[in-house]
């Protein structure tokens, strides 16, 4: 479950899921689609690696007023602006505390650059189509809307999250919604 | 193998389309009763080179109208055909048309046939005219009365540099140079103008106090320069011609040779010249020719006369436009302007670091750090122009829309602008087209009354519009002046009060004024014969707001009206202020700050539920807490502790109150939107030297919100 807190880009990984093709949900290659998981409290989650940018460490973000409490402000990520959120503050899920084992997922959802502070992240993990299951109406603190489905390898059970969904959702009010 | 033309496509449709806009500001500017040889040339090489690009290209319709108007430009600039009135509007028909084909070839846009035909015939029938009423333009008159006489005396400089001069200067009048042998030139010139104007152009290539400019009495003057050149130009283009003595005996190139002979007085007193040239001013032929010997070693003087120095100028132009510009996408320049900003942050980073050593063990790092702050400096602001254009390039397309609007209208509009070289961001200097636009069509429209009218108030027939440009702090300001009826405050407030708009006959003039940019605020059928503006005037406001610029009106019954418009210089660096506020940096526009200040208890009043007013040299402004605003734990509550930044917009005034002021620092932009949302008080953020971010307070918004609130406690006393 723990690992260590220094910035692993995976940026190679990356790459070599681009060329096998690999989408968010098709899963229907053999070799199945990689998840990284990333624990929030006592759960273990799971979201699709092609969305992670890097991996870093946290440090001190520039408050930005009157945001919501789970927006800790924003970051300089070599000269872009980032906003950090920390999924544990939005989803009431541990205690967020801030040390050098916090961890900041930095994600890139349709260009957009974004960080997520979680409690730790574990590996990456490769799951068959057949070892994702639909997600029951209960029991996790998203919304199921946000849901993949539950992972299951070995004796570990993945939440895996449709990170695209949950961060452009006006839930996290990430992004400008368009009035209408 | 075959040659991919269409790239060179575009380039061709730029410059055609450069080469029609610079005819057409020349044929704007031509004075009929006495054109300009230089003009008349420009425009016929304007014609001349899209007729040379359109033929390469096979754009046969293009060719064939220039064709016909270059036939004609050629009689007219030979002068066998005298300049009227109707050329200029043919000729300017005849551009109309060639933009028409252009951009029914470039954006496949319809072509008015008709029209082309029409235009082609009347240029033919011009053309076609007699010639027996040409003026033929005498190539240098006499001198006028007026002419002044003037000696210049310059420093060692290269040949080329002092033939670039000699060149320049030939504009001016007549001209007669010389040069000896280390270099040093000295000019003879006769010139209407005045010695500003000549040493105007000699500092383009030497240091002003290196210009000795002395006016010489009419008398001292030497007979010779006339005799010389009418010689000269009855040989042609006689560049160097070889010295005929006996012409240049009286010449003042000789006098100086004369008086260098008698102790070299290059820089000698006025006085003292006027005399050696009264000596020698007219020495006989055998006189002259023996000091001519004498100095035989001396370099030739250079002769120049008008007609030659044309003949340089238009090699100059047009190698000069092959090879001074190059044409660069807007995606490389921003690329590169976003990395000099990383740069600079980078450096900042350095200096920051650098601060804490020891500067007696470190002394050459420090030296080398400051070396490269001020290196970095310069990059940044070299980079930075490079997006910055003239505002001419705005001005430029409004006097034939004054000329062609007023003409339809029937009024009399003088068209002045000013400040045509204040450089503005590229980006904002074509998205100020539309409004500028606007608001000088509203001018003539509503703005300048008949000319009957006018007769009627005291005021001459002709109105005035005035299009200016000029810097203001970090800002750009452009005004749109007329002396116009002005604005009706009464017509507006009915106006307002027919549509429902909240308005008290107590309001101030410019808050009246602001009314006309409420949207909906259509004048159409209210305001219009007197005053009327507002047609679309929110839609102006609103793009100029979105430049981070603002709109003020100022407006006198029947004294006109002037609109002004201040926008940012860039969008992409502004001079920012930090301050600090508990634990937090913030960043002000420069722009806005008006003052600091730390405010005296007894200035400090309550004003029950309207918050906190500071009075500041008779002005009570209302006090804004940026803790307060921004929820952050201070360091001190009390005003009187902190400091208080007087910011200014939109002519509203408000004192914000923050805990220290950090420092003065360039700050490069970057947008909160484009990875997270628009923030309410917030204009967007900057990476400081420690690589932390700070973010930019939006003080225009800060200041509205605030005025909604508070406006009342805005008294003057």
């Amino acid at each position: 479950m723990e690992n260590s807190t220094t910035t692993t880009t995976t940026a190679a990984g990356n790459q070599a899921m681009g060329v096998k093709g690999f989408g968010n949900k098709s899963g229907a290659e053999a070799t199945g689609n990689e998840f990284l998981a990333f624990t929030l409290g006592r759960e273990e989650y799971g979201i699709d690696i092609l969305k992670v940018q890097e991996i870093r460490g946290y440090e001190q973000v520039t408050r930005i007023a009157n945001a919501p409490e789970f927006v800790k402000g924003v970051v300089n990520l070599r000269g872009i602006i980032v906003p950090i959120v920390d999924m544990r503050i939005k989803f009431e899920l541990g205690e967020p505390t801030y040390d050098q084992f916090t961890v900041v997922i930095i994600l890139n959802i349709g260009g957009r650059i974004m960080g997520m502070v979680v409690d730790s992240v574990s590996d990456v993990i490769t799951l068959q189509p057949e070892q994702v299951k639909p997600a029951p109406a209960m029991g996790t603190a998203f919304n199921t809307d946000y849901l993949i489905g539950l992972g299951t390898l070995d004796e570990r059970m993945l939440i895996l999250i449709d990170i695209d969904k949950l961060m452009s959702s006006s839930e996290m009010g990430l992004i400008e919604q368009a009035i209408s | 193998m075959t040659v991919d033309m269409s790239q060179f496509y575009q380039v061709f449709f730029d410059e055609t389309e450069e080469l029609l806009a610079e005819m057409e500001k020349l044929l704007l500017a031509i004075d009929i009763a006495a054109p300009d040889d230089e003009d008349l040339n420009a425009i016929f090489r304007a014609a001349h080179s899209i007729k040379g690009g359109a033929g390469t290209f096979g754009i046969t319709d293009l060719t064939d109208i220039t064709h016909v108007l270059e036939t004609l430009l050629d009689l007219l600039r030979k002068g066998e055909m005298a300049l009227t009135a109707e050329h200029v509007d043919a000729f300017l028909e005849a551009k109309d048309i060639l933009k028409m084909q252009l951009d029914g070839h470039r954006l496949h846009t319809a072509v008015d046939h008709a029209a082309v035909a029409r235009v082609r015939a009347r240029l033919q029938a011009l053309s076609r005219e007699p010639h027996g009423a040409a003026t033929q333009k005498s190539l240098s008159a006499a001198p006028a009365a007026g002419m002044r006489h003037f000696q210049i005396d310059l420093p060692a400089m290269p040949r080329a540099d002092s033939d670039a001069l000699a060149g320049e200067l030939g504009r001016l009048g007549r001209l007669v140079a010389s040069m000896d042998a280390d270099g040093h030139a000295r000019f003879m010139l006769d010139t209407a103008q005045d010695s500003g104007a000549i040493l105007d152009i000699c500092t383009f290539l030497v240091a002003a106090e290196d210009v000795r400019i002395t006016e010489l009495a009419a008398a001292a003057r030497p007979a010779g320069p006339d005799a010389l050149t009418a010689a000269e130009a009855d040989q042609g283009y006689g560049f160097f011609e070889p010295m005929n003595e006996a012409q240049l005996a009286g010449s003042p190139l000789l006098a100086a040779r004369a008086e260098a002979a008698q102790g070299y007085g290059f820089f000698s007193p006025l006085s003292e010249f006027s005399t050696a040239g009264a000596a020698h001013g007219h020495p006989d032929a055998a006189g002259a020719a023996t000091a001519v010997d004498a100095h035989g070693d001396e370099s030739a003087g250079i002769v120049a006369d008008d007609k030659r120095a044309g003949a340089r100028r238009d090699t100059e132009k047009t190698a000069g436009s092959e090879s001074t510009s190059i044409r660069v996408s807007v995606e490389k320049v921003d690329q590169l302007i976003n990395l000099v900003g990383e740069l600079v942050i980078t450096q900042a980073m350095i200096e920051q670091r650098t601060d804490a050593l020891d500067p007696l063990l470190y002394e050459r790092l420090m030296n080398s750090v400051s070396q490269l702050t001020r290196n970095t400096r310069d990059l940044q602001e070299a980079v930075m122009s490079i997006r910055m254009m003239p505002m001419e390039y705005v001005f430029s397309r409004f006097p034939r829309m004054v000329r062609d609007l007023a003409g339809k209208l029937g009024k009399k509009v003088e068209f002045v602008t000013s400040g045509a070289a204040t450089e503005l961001d590229k980006g904002l200097i074509e998205r100020i087209v539309d409004p500028l636009t606007h608001l000088v069509r509203n001018s003539i429209d509503h703005g300048i009354e008949m000319p009957a009218q006018r007769s009627a108030a005291g005021k001459g027939e002709t109105g005035r519009l005035s299009l200016s440009a000029s810097h203001a702090g970090g800002n750009i300001v452009i005004e749109v002046t007329d002396d116009g009826a002005g604005l009706s405050r009464e017509r507006i407030l009915a106006k307002a009060r027919e549509q429902g708009l909240a308005v008290s006959d107590a309001m101030a003039d410019a808050e009246v004024w602001q009314l006309i940019f409420a949207p909906g605020f259509s004048t159409a059928e209210v305001v219009t014969d007197i005053s009327g503006r507002g047609v679309g005037m929110d839609v102006v406001k609103r793009n100029i707001g979105a430049m981070g610029g603002a709109v003020d009106i100022r407006s006198a019954r029947g004294f006109g009206t002037t609109i002004s418009i201040s926008l940012p210089l860039t969008l992409a660096i502004l001079d920012g202020m930090s301050v600090r506020v508990g634990e937090e940096i913030y960043i002000l526009p420069l722009g806005y700050v008006v003052e600091s200040l730390q405010p005296d208890a007894a200035d400090l009043k309550d004003i029950s539920g309207q918050g906190r007013v500071i009075r500041v040299r008779g002005e009570y402004l209302p006090l804004i807490a940026l803790h307060d605003l921004f929820n952050i734990t201070p360091q001190y509550r009390d005003p009187a502790a902190g400091i208080l930044v007087i910011l200014e917009s939109e002519g509203k005034r408000a004192a914000l109150f923050v805990d220290e002021l950090v420092g003065q620092q360039q700050v490069v932009v970057k947008n909160l939107e484009s990875n997270y949302r628009k923030v309410p008080g917030i204009s967007g953020a900057t990476i400081l030297g420690d690589g932390g971010v700070s973010l930019i307070i939006d003080v225009a918004a800060l200041l509205r919100t605030n005025r909604q609130g508070a406006d009342e406690a805005s008294l003057t006393i």
